[in-house]
C-alpha cells in the first residue's frame, strides 16, 4: 500500500507484477509523461525516470508483486516501491555497484548488472532502503524540486 | 552533426523519426545491457544497440536519449516501431556492427558521452 503519509500529495500508483518482463519500463514511461505534463524541470524529470526504471526492473526480477507510487510535494517529489518477495539479505551487498543475483531471463533482457540500486541512490537526494528477507523490500526516494515545482494546486 | 549526416554515414534506414533528422547529436554510448545505459548514459546522446526490445526504447525515453541506432541488422518487430514513435524516439537501421558504427562516428568527431567508468564511484558522482 502506498504511504499515507503523503496521500494527500500522491500523484500515481502502479501495481508491478514479478516476472512481467515485457512490460518492464512502463510505469517508467508513465510517470515520466505525467510529470512532463506538470511541466516539472526536465533535469529532476529524468532522474525520476531512472529511479522508477530501475526499480520495476527488481521488482520484475526479484518480487511476487509491488506497487510503485509518486508524490508530488510543494518542495520535492517522492518516490516509492514496496514489494512483496525474497528481500534482500545484505543491503550494503546489493548495494554494491556490479553485484548482482540476476539470473539468464533477466539479463537476456538486457538487465541484471548490478548496478541498479546504486543508480536509485546516486539519483536520489535522500535514499531509504528497509528490507524484510522472505517478505519484501521498500524504497523510498526524495528528489528535491527546489522551488522548481509549479504545481500551486497542491 | 545532424542525424541527417548520421543516417549517410552508417548507410541506415530511417524507422522512425523523419521529421526529426536536424537534430544535433555530438555524444554517443554503445551497448546492449541497458542495465549500463541506465547507469552511464547521458541526454542528447545516440543511443548505438542491437538490443531491440522496447526495454531500449523505455530506457532512451527515461534519458531523453536523441535516437537509437539499431546495429548490426537487428529485425525490429512493430510494437518496438510503435513505442518508439509513441514515445518520439527517432530511431535509425544499420547492417553495421556496433564496432563499425562507433568508428565511424568517432571519425565524425561523435565521442562517447562518458569515457570511462570506475566501479565503485557512482555515489561520489551524484547526478
Amino acid at each position: 500500500m502506498p504511504d499515507t503519509e503523503y496521500g494527500r500529495f500522491l500523484q500515481g500508483s502502479f501495481e508491478v507484477h514479478g516476472r512481467d518482463f515485457v512490460d518492464a519500463g512502463l510505469v517508467s514511461s508513465q510517470i515520466k509523461k505525467g510529470l512532463k505534463a506538470k511541466g516539472i524541470d526536465e533535469d529532476i524529470i529524468r532522474r525520476i525516470a531512472i529511479i522508477a526504471f530501475e526499480a520495476e526492473v527488481n521488482i520484475i526480477s526479484y518480487a511476487t508483486v509491488g506497487t510503485i507510487s509518486y508524490y508530488i510535494l510543494p518542495d520535492a517529489i517522492i518516490f516509492e516501491a514496496i514489494d512483496e518477495g525474497k528481500g534482500i539479505e545484505d543491503i550494503e551487498l546489493a548495494l554494491q555497484e556490479g553485484y548482482s543475483t540476476a539470473d539468464d531471463s533477466i539479463r537476456e533482457m538486457g538487465f541484471g548488472a548490478g548496478m541498479g540500486l546504486a543508480n536509485i541512490r546516486k539519483s536520489s537526494d535522500v535514499f531509504e532502503i528497509t528490507s524484510e528477507p522472505g517478505r519484501g523490500t521498500r524504497v523510498k526516494c526524495t528528489i528535491m524540486l527546489n522551488g522548481q515545482n509549479i504545481c500551486k494546486e497542491n | 552533426m545532424t542525424l541527417a549526416e548520421v543516417k549517410d554515414l552508417l548507410e541506415a534506414e530511417v524507422v522512425v523519426g523523419e521529421d526529426r533528422m536536424e537534430v544535433e547529436v555530438h555524444t554517443a554510448f554503445g551497448a546492449d545491457l541497458m542495465s549500463d545505459v541506465l547507469a552511464f548514459a547521458r541526454s542528447g546522446c545516440l543511443l548505438v544497440t542491437g538490443l531491440p526490445n522496447l526495454q531500449a526504447v523505455r530506457t532512451a525515453y527515461a534519458l531523453d536519449i536523441a535516437a537509437i541506432v539499431i546495429c548490426r541488422g537487428k529485425a525490429l518487430n512493430d510494437r518496438f516501431v510503435e513505442t518508439a514513435r509513441e514515445l518520439g524516439i527517432p530511431v535509425l537501421w544499420t547492417r553495421f556492427i556496433m564496432f563499425e558504427v562507433c568508428g565511424r562516428l568517432f571519425e565524425e568527431g561523435v565521442t562517447g558521452c562518458v569515457r570511462e567508468i570506475h566501479i565503485g564511484e557512482m555515489t561520489s558522482a551524484r547526478h
